[in-house]
């Protein structure tokens, strides 16, 4: 039993409770907040570190053999997004310091902050499906809590939207675990796969349920035409926990997508797998075009979180190795980039004192450094060399043309173009133009609050560079993790031992 | 080569700094940097001119193909001189040009990217490594046009410019990744061998028709011509080096290179001679009716550039040597044109040549680079652009198909622009002194230089053309071709011929044109309507669209309803598994009458009868009551089938919540009814049809028998392993205890979040207010009503 596979849970878990005994005495939380942060951080490249040097880990929890107890597993493509997770529950960790009122402070913040890590962390490791579920109820309580904290009039108007769509998401799910369970007779995502692959359950019937495994997860992902509650609700909270959202939680629905739709339902893939195409290039263009229709920066932001999630799902809809490979560069870049573009734009309200585009400007001139500092995820994020998100789209668009799919190779170039459009929008109207009738100087970032909020975002917008200017070995990780993806049985074995 | 290559980056990430130590005079300092490469590039000729070739590749991506490989042939070496050689000149005319801008450092920078970007573009030897370098040539043009970024209309012209040459270059990646893939390779230089290869695959038409895209968007080709004009907001010393000398001949630059791969085909024919010759004949008509002095020479580079892509469309060995001369020949003549424009702008404060004239006076050193270069341009004896006009008359004059209509063309065009020639040299410079808003004095040294030595090159390489063809020349036509034995001469004077002729005519010509330009103009005003339906109205009118139709679908599908994103959800959830349903599954077992009991069938109907008398219910209480019935018959099931303890479960669950909704029920607002019966009747058939498709499924799955092979085990070792009798219990805190953990935490953090939530309220004036814009409505005014009113609901 390996502690490596524990670890990422148990570390945020230990910071919660730890936080929360700590309920009146702010200043201590903030010091365990962050020490958690860089211990979870650890944990997770330990893990990352293990699963490459020994391959797929797994662990049965109370040693019930698997599949009767919950089985902990770790291939790749778990171990980079818990480290993932780690990375932007540090950054963000950092960052609220700088950004988080007192108020909310004293209210759970920390707490809640670290038990969404612990949520997180526990979906990408988890070999059960039911587990899952739990997961993903720890994920949407924490979140919604997190969302109206403050109750401000629209952060209590965001979060009932969002949290009755995700519970409608969470019905579903749990509806299509159930009958998946009385079809297979198991919950253990090794053992689904088995029996599915193996022809135990009739493959009509297995695409139906795939069908709703799409649905549940879809509107986690935030697919259309399910992602409503996304924009109707990632521009209330602080800006700290809008960018974590937009590193994780939709990213945690992505990756239940490729779980199943690589692991499980594999069945059919002419049939599923056209379908999530589809889909992928509607998400695509919907989501871009929400973007470009709006005027206030993190809504900007939010609609391009969709948009992206499209190029995630064309990656898997085309389901080749060096596609696949895609998915993981694509996940790796975005979040980071995403992240970053939330967190200066959190610096750009506290300087200048607005996220309206038509009440911004002129930071270009004064504000030289904070300028580069959105530029360069911006570039990435529009898939511009030599930036990060230009080898993830490189790698889709060619998975795209060796497979012959030029339909969507097309769509998510145009996308692109409208990706770079509205960046510049930001960019012509924030930084550049003028700022409209004020004279008032912008706001100095002091000392403290400075490493806080700068700290983080020069730390991601260095690496959207750094994942650019070398990005073999992220190309060379992700290209190992897709041929785990592509051959489950590596997977299957490492939680059932032999089967077959 | 590759410090050639990024020392412009690295040059970059210092200068702003540097600028700001040594002030004033930094230009001179920062030339350095492409002095330096001048010269490193200046030391290879001899080799080159000997067929020779200098590589270095170094892995960057191996995994997807992608080397940093750099190659430097005869066609690089002739670019990269031009880029390396107007750098300098640019910069240290940027630095008086500029003089005393805050941003001047800021300016270097970008510069120098630029550089390093377009030097990358014209020695990458890897396709992708190509195109990494031409979007940066992008990124930076987009910096630098927006460089006066306090004005509306730089903004626009740098998004145009961006847009415009970025779609193309999505275009391109999608061309050369498909170029790579059917080569077989990523490496340039032997793409050559495969060329039949290439031209026979079915993609080829598909490859041709993106990379042409790319080239030219990137070189303002028709109909992409109008960022160029646009392009004009830029600081002159910017227009005159990307977008006359350098960054517009990338797409020229890709022609050249790939003619030994693409070209030869019909297809690769009709396209660029079509595209060249429109090009060339718009944007020399355009030019002379102009009266800005940068539009005058935007227009006639579009106009240059589409010679350029006409004589490469052309193919034939003869054409590309008059290409490469023409290349050479116009951004020396080009390149200093601009440049006396931005003095001239500089010293006179307006660019409307209308105003100007007898500057020469005042002005001798520019006047007379000016008069040099432009008679260069016109195609006078003995400069270098006269040579360059006999070549490309003659190449015309033997074109393998439609001689005569392209020599028509060709000379039609060339007398326009000796018009133009004209216009930016002889009305400005010679003549009754205009009326300048500012006095003019002559520039400073700084911004002579340029004019002045690009002037003494076009007479240099006129009178003895010998050396500047055999270094430069021959080797960079040889390398287009990709065949070393093409032979390559030019003479000043070739003899007296029917090309002689028509460039004399041309001249006489022009300049008729140019003195009778007034009544010429007025004659074809009316062909400005043809302006207003242009592609620059087109690109207006995609990118309201594209802003109107952003809009419209966001108001449609982001509403504000909470009630639509749940109707659309259900929807698609039924559509999507109800269609698989049926399309995918044996509907047969569902349909066998199932193994059912009355009372089974009898609670089934209360459930039934209770869920209808929820939605029918008169008051609220009613409703909740009803409801409750709902999960009790539920928990009734369960214990019909065994589960007594899931029953009692349920039950307390029903109860307490009953009992809450009665708690809190009268802090409610009147329960009503706003829906209207068409509304109704939608909902009941979303929701009936929802139901339906879940039940047939749950038939579906359950025909046959469930399977429990957990249960066995878990009967089996409840007790011996797990020490405890009560299997449910054993489950929750030993086989799943995972699961009771987190829904533990779950409810942990519930109840922390209702503690947090009423006690942490937003004060009325609280200090984040002023972040948070007031109207809570999500998308649009419309909705804003009917959200509050559910605000309301929420906190009484």
């Amino acid at each position: 039993m390996s502690i490596f596979l524990l670890l990422p849970v148990l570390v945020p878990f230990l910071t919660a409770v730890v936080t929360m005994l700590f309920w009146h005495e702010r200043l201590i939380q903030r010091r365990v907040n962050v020490v958690g942060g860089i211990a979870f951080f650890v944990a997770a490249l330990g893990l990352l570190a293990l699963v490459w040097r020994d391959g797929i880990q797994a662990t049965q929890i109370g040693n019930w053999p698997a599949p009767f107890g919950i089985t902990l597993v770790a291939d790749l493509f778990s171990a980079i997004m818990v480290v993932m997770a780690g990375l932007m529950g540090l950054v963000v960790a950092v960052y609220s310091l700088g950004s988080i009122d007192e108020r909310r402070e004293a209210f759970g913040y920390y707490p809640l902050l670290h038990t969404l890590l612990m949520g997180v962390s526990g979906a990408f490791l988890t070999g059960d499906m039911f587990n899952l579920y739990v997961w993903f109820e720890v994920m949407l309580i924490a979140s919604f809590v997190l969302m109206a904290l403050g109750g401000q009039r629209d952060q209590l108007e965001g979060a009932l939207k969002y949290v009755t769509i995700n519970l409608l998401s969470s019905a579903l799910f749990l509806t299509s675990v159930g009958i998946l369970y009385s079809v297979t007779g198991t919950l253990n995502m090794a053992d689904l796969a088995h029996q599915i692959s193996s022809g135990a359950v009739d493959s009509g019937l297995a695409t139906v349920l795939a069908m709703m495994f799409l649905v549940a997860f879809g509107i986690k992902a935030g697919l259309f035409p399910l992602f409503f509650w996304l924009p109707a609700s990632y521009h209330t909270p602080p800006i700290a926990i809008t960018a974590l959202f937009s590193g994780l939680l939709t990213k945690v629905g992505v990756y239940a997508l490729v779980r199943v739709f690589t692991l499980i339902f594999v069945q059919d893939v002419d049939y599923t797998h056209t379908l999530l195409m589809v889909i992928a290039g509607l998400t695509m263009v919907t989501g871009v075009l929400g973007a470009v229709a709006q005027t206030e920066v993190r809504r900007l932001l939010s609609f391009h979180i969709i948009s992206q999630i499209g190029y995630l799902l064309m990656g898997l809809g085309l389901f080749t190795e060096l596609a696949l490979t895609g998915v993981i560069v694509f996940m790796v870049h975005v979040i980071i980039a995403k992240s970053a573009l939330f967190l200066v734009s959190g610096i750009v309200r506290q300087v200048a004192g607005s996220y309206d585009l038509k009440q911004l400007g002129g930071l270009y001139r004064t504000n030289a450094g904070l300028a580069a500092l959105f530029f360069l995820p911006a570039l990435a994020l529009a898939g511009l060399p030599p930036f990060s998100g230009f080898w993830a789209k490189l790698t889709l668009v060619r998975a795209g043309l060796e497979t012959e799919e030029y339909a969507i190779v097309a769509v998510s170039l145009v996308v692109s173009v409208l990706t770079l459009f509205s960046m510049t929008k930001i960019w012509a109207e924030a930084f550049w133009k003028d700022r409209p009738g004020q004279d008032e100087a912008f706001q100095p970032l002091l000392s403290p609050q400075r490493i806080a909020l700068l700290g983080p975002v020069i730390v991601l917008a260095a690496l959207t560079v750094i994942l650019g200017l070398g990005a073999e070995p992220l190309i060379d990780l992700g290209t190992e993790a897709a041929a785990q993806l592509l051959n489950p049985s590596e997977y299957i074995q490492a939680v059932l031992g032999d089967v077959a | 080569m590759f410090v050639a290559v990024l020392a412009g980056f690295a040059a970059a990430l210092i200068v702003p700094w540097l600028h700001g130590r040594v002030g004033d005079r930094s230009g001179w300092l920062v030339a350095l940097v492409p002095l330096g490469l001048t010269i490193y590039l200046g030391t290879q000729l001899n080799g080159i001119a000997n067929g020779e070739t200098v590589g270095a590749t170094s892995e960057w991506v191996p995994s997807l193909g992608v080397d940093l490989a750099f190659h430097l042939d005869g066609l690089s070496l002739l670019f990269a001189l031009i880029i390396t050689s107007i750098g300098t000149l640019v910069i240290i005319y940027g630095g008086g040009y500029l003089k005393g801008d805050p941003l001047l450092g800021r300016f270097y920078a970008y510069i120098l990217i630029f550089m390093g970007a377009m030097l990358g573009v014209v020695l990458a030897n890897n396709l992708i490594t190509l195109f990494v370098f031409w979007e940066l040539t992008s990124i930076s043009s987009y910096l630098l046009i927006g460089f006066k970024h306090d004005k509306a209309d730089s903004r626009q012209s740098a998004l145009q410019a961006l847009l415009v040459t970025g779609s193309g270059g999505l275009a391109l990646l999608g061309g050369l990744v498909l170029l790579g893939h059917v080569a077989g390779t990523n490496t340039i230089s032997a793409l050559a061998a495969q060329g039949n290869l290439i031209r026979d695959d079915g993609l080829y038409g598909a490859i041709l028709i993106l990379v042409l895209l790319g080239a030219f968007t990137k070189s303002a080709q028709f109909p992409f011509h109008f960022w160029l004009p646009g392009a004009m907001a830029a600081p002159t010393p910017v227009s005159a080096y990307l977008h006359s000398a350098t960054m517009v001949k990338a797409g020229i630059y890709l022609l050249a290179r790939l003619q030994p791969v693409l070209g030869g085909t019909d297809a690769w024919q009709i396209a660029l001679t079509g595209v060249g010759a429109a090009t060339m004949t718009m944007g020399a008509f355009i030019a002379w009716r102009q009266t800005d002095l940068k539009r005058i020479l935007a227009y006639s580079t579009v106009s240059a550039l589409g010679m350029l892509v006409l004589l490469l469309g052309m193919g034939t060995e003869y054409a590309v040597k008059a290409a490469i001369t023409l290349l050479l020949a116009h951004s020396l003549y080009k390149g200093a044109l601009f440049l006396v424009a931005g003095s001239l702008d500089h010293e006179t404060g307006t660019r409307d040549v209308a105003l100007m004239g007898g500057l020469w006076r005042k002005m001798p050193w520019t006047g007379t680079a000016a008069l040099v270069v432009a008679a260069s341009m016109a195609g006078i004896v003995p400069l270098f652009g006269f040579i360059s006009k006999e070549v490309f008359y003659k190449a015309a004059y033997d074109a393998p198909d439609a001689a005569a209509v392209l020599t028509g063309l060709v000379v039609f065009s060339s007398v326009l622009l000796v018009a133009a020639a004209g216009l930016v040299s002889l009305k400005p410079f010679l003549g009754t002194t205009g009326r300048t808003p500012q006095s003019p004095h002559e520039a400073p040294l700084s911004m002579t230089l340029g004019p002045l030595l690009l002037a003494g090159l076009s007479v240099g390489f006129g009178i003895v053309p010998g050396p500047v063809t055999d270094y430069v020349v021959k080797g960079a036509t040889q390398a287009a071709l990709n065949d070393t034995s093409a032979k390559v001469e030019l003479v000043l004077w070739p003899g007296i011929n029917t090309v002689l002729l028509l460039s004399f005519l041309t001249i006489i010509a022009g300049l008729g044109v140019y003195a009778g330009r007034k009544p010429l103009q007025r004659r074809v005003g009316w062909l400005d309507a043809g302006e207003r339906i242009g592609p620059a109205r087109a690109y207006r009118a995609l990118l309201d669209g594209m802003l109107w139709l952003a809009d419209r679908q966001t108001r449609i599908l982001q509403n504000g309803y909470l009630r639509v994103y749940l109707i659309t959800i259900v929807t698609v959830t039924t559509g999507l598994v109800g269609y698989t349903l049926l399309a995918q599954t044996d509907l047969d077992g569902a349909l066998r009458s199932p193994d059912v009991r009355v009372y089974e069938l009898l609670i089934a109907g209360v459930i039934l009868a209770a869920t209808l008398a929820v939605t029918q219910a008169q008051s609220r209480l009613a409703a909740v009551a009803a409801l409750g019935t709902v999960g009790y018959g539920i928990a009734l099931l369960y214990i019909l089938f065994g589960a007594p303890d899931l029953a009692m479960t349920q039950f307390a669950i029903e109860t307490l919540t009953v009992l809450l909704f009665v708690l809190v029920i009268y802090r409610l607002p009147r329960f009503g009814r706003i829906s209207s019966p068409v509304v109704r009747v939608r909902d009941a058939t979303i929701a009936i049809s929802a139901g339906a498709m879940m039940t047939l499924l749950v038939l579906i799955v359950t025909a046959d028998p469930a399977r429990t092979g957990l249960t066995s085990y878990f009967a089996e070792n409840s007790v011996t392993e797990a020490k405890g009798r009560n299997i449910v219990n054993v489950i929750l805190v030993d086989f799943r205890a995972l699961d009771t953990l987190g829904e533990i935490v779950v409810l942990a953090v519930a109840a922390a979040g209702v503690y947090s939530l009423l006690k942490l309220r937003p004060d009325r004036e609280i200090r984040n207010r002023v972040s948070a814009p007031r109207s809570t409505v999500e998308m649009n005014a419309v909705s804003e009503d009917r959200i509050e009113d559910h605000i309301t609901e929420l906190t009484p």
